[in-house]
């Protein structure tokens, strides 16, 4: 478990995390959404002790991080593929790190098979690619077995098949009973992934949800395409408070806060035709992108 | 092999919990110890080209130059205004440069990390951070004291048997101050190779920690030799003029302190430096 209360970092005048305060639990996979430049980097940083928070707490599984005993069996962490020292051999990167724990070469081996990089373990980790990276990183991570993982952004680069090892990794984590934090800026990826959602805009926290209830949430407001030769009569019919109806001179009515099931009962009972019912759905990245509208930092459109 | 650990399972005191929860997974970190910092450490250095290179390198430096300072003919002949400790010094010039690249490995073992990133992936595992520090310490003295102090024997060895094959002065190890200026020179290098690895954590950058390096052991004494005297009271203190005193370094300044108060002052250096480090990275974010 991953307790975060009130924490703030600022870098001079500049606040990158806000007063955040969020619980993940173990056993479910936590996504961390937010736009690039949104704090979540630097929250996982502070997770992992690396920065100090300026004002406010993290507790890793029950206890401060920095004061741990053992601290590869409490957390793992993947911050970014870059992590790891290029003059050194896979192999040795994960040798040194699992030294300071006492772990011994059959784990270090282990986690290289579960990472996919039996090959390559030899090599110079300068030479690997973004995706050899991130599975370096990892393994690194797994060394210890650690109760809490913490990976920020650990698909990118990775090819479709790493983004399936990830997936299904992160879900045998969860499994196992392991608390399990997962940055991404991308929302049909954490849709795939994660269970819980922590959303983050401007370094505040925008919300806290299962993703089943973030979706449905953001994306209700999609509304029903009905297609109907009588748009004038099925929309009188329809009309209702708190329903609303748009027909924009064709045959094609849109209509918001009613079901599909519930059109289709009232086009059947009054013997109207309808060739087209179609509930549609904002897509999970517009409904990201409506929730962290206000909290980007940097619109596109300003850069000039 | 490593002790399987199940932190969930707590020991007696705890309250039994109330409600049937998950057992916690299982773990196989055991405690982080200096022993195991050490030895990831040395597992680093060890793997590292650089460390071969630059050890190398070394190694040439002492003992190469040495020979063929000595096999030149000069230095070992010493003259009645010379002690034999002199003449041994001389042979040690090697360690003028050998001291650069010492430093270099240095200031790498910290720079290094922080220039690829590793240290994050270093201090995430040792989240205390100071253990790190004093490991770094630990195998850098654990690998320059033996491999210089036995360059300097046989450098002492194949210098003295090169002059005395051509008929110069032979030195032996018991005159007076021999065995203190090719020990010393051990000593020296040690203590320099700490001072890198403190200017690699104090500046972080490999460029910044070489040139800050390079700047204090080669060119500031350098320039400071080459002004009037009556400016330059504090040449003795130098780092480099200081230790330097310990080995005879032919650099070695007019007014050069004793050699064991040398050697203290450039102790005090390296010491007062790596005090900062910890200091810097214990509280500066990674």
């Amino acid at each position: 478990m991953i307790e975060i209360d009130g924490l703030t970092k600022r870098y001079g005048d500049k606040t990158a995390v806000d007063g955040l305060s969020f619980v993940v639990e173990p056993g479910v996979v936590t996504g961390f959404l937010g736009p690039n430049g949104t704090g979540k980097s630097t929250t996982m940083r502070m997770i992992a002790g690396l920065d100090r928070p300026t004002s406010g707490t993290v507790r890793v599984n029950s206890k401060h991080y920095p004061g741990a005993a053992a601290p590869m069996a409490e957390l793992g962490i993947l911050l970014d593929a870059r992590s790891v020292h290029p003059g050194l051999s896979a192999r040795n990167n994960l040798l040194a790190l699992a030294r300071t724990a006492g772990i011994g070469r059959r784990r270090v081996d282990e986690v290289i098979e579960l990472a996919g990089l039996g090959e390559v373990a030899g090599g110079r980790a300068g030479g690997f690619s973004l995706g050899m990276g991130q599975r370096l990183g990892v393994a690194a991570a797994l060394l210890g077995r650690p109760q809490s993982v913490v990976l920020d952004e650990p698909v990118n680069g990775l090819d479709p098949d790493g983004v399936r090892w990830i997936r299904l990794l992160l879900k045998s984590l969860a499994d196992e009973g392991r608390t399990v934090f997962v940055s991404s800026h991308l929302m049909s990826e954490m849709a795939q992934t994660a269970t819980q959602l922590v959303v983050l805009g401007r370094g505040k926290l925008i919300t806290e949800a299962s993703v089943e209830d973030f979706v449905d949430h953001a994306t209700t407001g999609g509304g029903v395409l009905v297609r109907t030769p009588e748009t004038v009569r099925l929309g009188q019919l329809l009309a209702a408070p708190g329903i609303t109806v748009i027909n924009d001179g064709t045959d094609l009515l849109r209509v918001s806060g009613t079901t599909a099931e519930q059109i289709g009962i009232a086009a059947w009972r009054a013997h109207l035709p309808v060739y087209e019912l179609t509930p549609t759905h904002a897509s999970l990245e517009e409904a990201f992108m409506q929730v962290t509208k206000d909290s980007i930092e940097y619109h596109a459109g300003a850069t000039r | 092999m490593s002790a399987i650990t199940r932190p969930g399972l707590a020991p007696t005191s705890m309250a039994p919990a109330p409600a049937p929860m998950a057992p916690a997974p299982a773990t196989v970190g055991g405690p982080v110890t200096q022993v195991r910092v050490v030895r990831a450490e040395w597992t680093k250095l060890r793997a590292l080209r650089s460390t071969w290179w630059c050890g190398l390198t070394a190694v040439v430096l002492i003992v190469g130059l040495g020979a063929a300072i000595a096999g030149s003919g000069t230095a070992y002949h010493v003259s009645a205004a010379d002690s034999a400790a002199k003449g041994v010094s001389a042979s040690l010039l090697g360690l003028l440069f050998a001291q650069l690249v010492i430093g270099v490995v240095g200031v790498l073992a910290f720079s290094g990390e922080y220039g690829t990133g590793m240290i994050r992936a270093t201090l995430a595992v040792v989240p205390s951070r100071l253990p790190v520090l004093w490991a770094k310490v630990i195998v850098l003295v654990g690998l320059v004291l033996p491999v210089t102090l036995l360059c300097a024997f046989v450098d002492f060895f194949a210098a003295t048997a090169l002059v005395s094959s051509r008929g110069g002065s032979v030195i032996s190890l018991t005159d007076p101050g021999v065995l203190r200026t090719v020990v010393g020179s051990s000593l020296y290098l040690t203590v320099v190779v700490i001072i890198g690895l403190a200017l690699g954590a104090l500046l972080r950058k490999t460029a910044a920690g070489l040139a800050v390096f390079a700047a204090v052991f080669f060119v500031i004494p350098i320039v400071v030799g080459a002004l009037p005297q009556n400016i330059t009271g504090f040449a003795p203190y130098l780092p480099s003029n200081a230790g330097g005193a310990l080995w005879g370094s032919p650099l070695g300044t007019a007014h050069a302190l004793s050699p064991w108060a040398g050697f203290a002052v450039l102790c005090g250096y390296a010491v007062v430096l790596i005090a900062l480090a910890a200091w810097r990275l214990r509280s500066r974010d990674a």
